[in-house]
């Protein structure tokens, strides 16, 4: 029996239309009770979290996180990334497969959720879609399902041939899994490092055409639509242009499930940020033009965003620092994306705080299907997030918990400091109040 | 930023793009937008003074200093020229090149670089086949660091060794330059702009003395956008009106080892945009050609223009060992740290 009790802190769990001053119980993993302030009943004996002056929300959910286990220890590892993770406010982790080797079987999805790896929240580990994720094979959906897998995707190496797609959502649709696509036509793509425009052409790199992405995003939709009967889920993984968000919109209109997520670098930056070679600034999709940004924002403020995710993609400073060509795509993200997210959507686009929250935990929740996440209504899981929501602090890369520091956020003003994350009863990140 | 962009409908203020820190070392010279006007005369001057000094006196200037030459890329006349000039000066050069040296061990170029400085370098002087890596380089190691050359990016040292040589013909007699040196000066680059770190660096650097730069090939090695690179440069898709506009032609080689599966029909290229003796009398016979070199002979160029009396191909080379006696000078004796951030 383990208790705790949040005290005095303001709730805001948009999923349950929650804005207001309560107290909260959790016991066992789960809540227990709500309440007004000091109204709780079962609260005696309970370890106390003094939230006052603090906002207390669902833990946040982000849907597309690369852990690098098994097989890449040295960039992150389940545990280094799910700390980040904890300081981050994160509270649910979805794994993408693209692990050495790939998880394509149950026996890696089952190893990821090990208590032996050490995670201080919970990870749900995305299976790959085919087999290798080489595009080929489909796997066995039901057993991954059966092993933890909450979805599929073959992300960083996208779903070519359309009889391989169309397989795939029909195969995850019949076991109730979503597919995520990492959309991009490799064959537009081919030794470009950085987005097509006028700055890749001044540093004189060749450019990822926004046609890669909004084309394989039209195609799947295209398949999508072929298999309407079937309920298939497309969900878009890093949107990263207005073409690609312009179908999403369109999809949605005509009934479709399609989804799709932005990250914090694709409606912040632009393919200008990259500045004199910054491997930094360095990811796949990568950091767009000035108009694409802006439609990021746009959508995210319309309401066409399903979700924020933040690709943490960690790797090992010695491999950033080579030439921009050479180096690996991907940045570090779980450690930032609530500050930022609170920095610039709701203080400078003005983006209700309960909206950013929903964007970060009961939206992604939804689209994954974990049940009882994202939300604090009595019975889901004790995942809370308790910050102060008016701290203005700066990210030190230094500082991360992940093994990583490939941030181009380092230095970066942010708005609202977590001070507790709770993941399913027990504190899995803490500062000092002082 | 964007033209095409709709206008967006609430007024949104992004997050601004950070100033470069680059470079870290006032005796760098990574791009040609690094230099300002009266750098770009006091360099001017000094080359024409360091050809005219009596060479006994002249290798005193850096003598016994260190300089790497480290190339991942073959060169003849770079290397070369800048090798004649850095001894010129009294310096000691080493050359590594990337078929001799541990970089076929899998060496990274920080490593490479930190090891040179170790050696003793003082500067470096790096062409290498990847764009931007003079800036990786000494971002490392803090090094004057001089940009011989990077992937399709840029080509400082030509840029300069070009606008010394248009200097010579078309401004007779000028010292210092200011934005006005080249008003009314149309130079027009020809051919692969795509692929051409000479065609980036001359488009950063004529216009801000007022020249217009007009560049003229097919869609496949030059895109549209080349346009917005920067002011002052315009796209000519039609060789003999851009001829007619000219007062230098630069014509450039086609780069096959960076074409990377472009297909591209030749003899229609020959047709469209070889600059031969027939097209260069009826258009353009006082125009002064240019080429950065190599020649592809019979290709961009007929072998007559080449050799012919408007051809300043020659004199370009060896404006490039002056160019790169004042450069190497101010990479080893520009002032400590001024203007830098080490």
């Amino acid at each position: 029996m383990t208790a705790l009790v949040i005290r005095g802190g303001h709730l805001i769990d948009p999923a349950a239309g929650v804005d207001a001053a309560k107290d909260i119980l959790l016991m066992d993993g789960r809540v227990a009770e709500i309440a007004g302030p000091g109204k709780l009943k079962q609260a005696n004996g309970a370890e106390v979290v003094d939230a006052t002056g603090l906002t207390v929300a669902p833990g946040l959910v982000d849907i597309h996180v690369h852990l690098r286990e098994p097989g890449q220890g040295y960039k992150e590892t389940i545990a280094t990334g799910t700390a980040a993770a904890a300081a981050g406010g994160f509270t649910s982790v979805a794994a993408m497969p693209n692990t050495r080797p790939v998880n394509d079987s149950p026996e890696i999805t089952r190893w990821m959720q090990a208590p032996e790896r050490g995670a201080s929240v919970r990870v749900f580990p995305i299976a790959a879609a085919t087999r290798g994720s080489k595009g080929d094979a489909i796997n066995d959906y039901a057993a991954l399902k059966s092993a933890g897998a909450v979805a599929v995707t073959d992300d960083g190496y996208p779903i070519l041939k359309d009889s391989i797609m169309r397989e795939t959502l029909a195969a995850a649709a019949r076991v109730g899994l979503s597919v995520i696509q990492h959309a991009e036509d490799t064959r537009l793509t081919q030794g470009a490092s950085m987005n097509a425009g006028p700055t890749a052409f001044k540093l004189g790199l060749r450019g990822m055409p926004a046609e890669a992405e909004s084309g394989m995003v039209e195609r799947d939709i295209r398949l999508v639509t072929e298999l309407r009967d079937t309920r298939a889920h497309l969900h878009v993984a890093h949107t990263s242009t207005a073409a690609a968000l312009a179908a999403v919109r369109q999809a949605r209109r005509s009934g479709l499930r399609v989804t799709c997520e932005v990250a914090p670098h694709h409606f912040l930056l632009t393919d200008e940020h990259v500045g004199m070679y910054s491997t930094n600034a360095k990811m796949n999709p990568p950091l767009r033009s000035a108009a694409d940004r802006d439609a990021m924002i746009e959508a995210i403020l319309d309401g066409v965003v399903d979700a924020i995710a933040t690709d943490h993609a960690p790797h090992a400073i010695h491999e950033k620092e080579v030439e921009f060509e050479s180096a690996p795509n991907g940045i570090t993200g779980l450690e930032t994306a609530l500050g930022l997210s609170l920095r610039w959507l709701h203080k400078e686009w003005k983006m209700p705080m309960g909206r950013v929250l929903s964007l970060l935990s009961a939206q992604p929740a939804a689209v994954l299907n974990l049940k009882g996440r994202g939300t604090l209504t009595v019975g889901s899981f004790a995942d809370v997030v308790v910050f102060d929501p008016k701290a203005e602090w700066t990210y030190s890369a230094r500082d991360t918990k992940s093994k990583s520091r490939n941030t181009p956020f380092d230095g970066w003003p942010m708005l609202g400091k977590v001070r507790w994350t709770i993941s399913e009863g027990r504190v899995a990140y803490a500062v000092d109040s002082a | 930023m964007n033209p095409t962009a709709t206008p967006a409908r609430r007024q949104i203020h992004p997050p601004q793009v950070p100033a470069s820190p680059f470079p870290y070392n006032p005796g760098s010279l990574l791009s040609a937008s690094d230099l300002t006007l009266d750098e770009i005369s006091h360099l001017l001057a000094r080359a024409t003074a360091l050809e005219n000094q009596d060479p006994l006196t002249r290798d005193r200037i850096l003598a016994k200093r260190r300089v790497a030459l480290l190339f991942y890329e073959s060169s003849t006349r770079t290397r070369t020229s800048f090798e004649l000039a850095a001894k010129a000066l009294g310096a000691d050069t080493t050359l590594v090149s990337s078929l001799s040296s541990s970089i076929e061990k899998g060496e990274t170029l920080k490593d490479t670089g930190l090891t040179l400085r170790a050696l003793g370098a003082e500067a470096i002087i790096l062409r290498h086949n990847s764009s931007g890596a003079p800036w990786l380089l000494e971002a490392e190691t803090r090094l004057p660091v001089l940009n011989a050359g990077d992937g399709m990016h840029e080509h400082p040292t030509q840029a300069l060794l070009d606008l010394r040589t248009v200097l010579a013909h078309l401004r007779t007699g000028v010292k210092a330059v200011s934005a006005e040196t080249l008003a009314g000066v149309t130079v027009t680059i020809v051919g692969d702009i795509l692929h051409s770190r000479v065609a980036r660096s001359n488009m950063l650097l004529l216009p801000r003395l007022g020249a217009r730069v007009l560049l003229c090939g097919p869609r496949e090695l030059l895109p549209e956008l080349a346009g917005q690179v920067g002011p002052g440069i315009e796209i000519e898709r039609n060789f003999e009106s851009a001829l007619r506009q000219s007062q230098a032609v630069m014509m450039l080689r086609i780069q096959a080892e960076r074409l990377s599966g472009l297909q591209l029909d030749i003899e229609e290229y020959k047709a469209n945009y070889q600059l031969t003796g027939q097209r260069l009398a009826a258009q353009a016979p006082e125009a002064i050609v240019m080429h950065p070199g190599p020649i592809i002979r019979g290709l961009e160029v007929t072998a007559g223009v080449a050799d012919g009396p408007q051809s300043v191909i020659l004199e370009q080379v060896r404006n490039g060992v002056a160019i790169r006696m004042a450069v190497v000078e101010r990479a080893l004796l520009a002032g400590p740290k001024q203007g830098g951030r080490a």
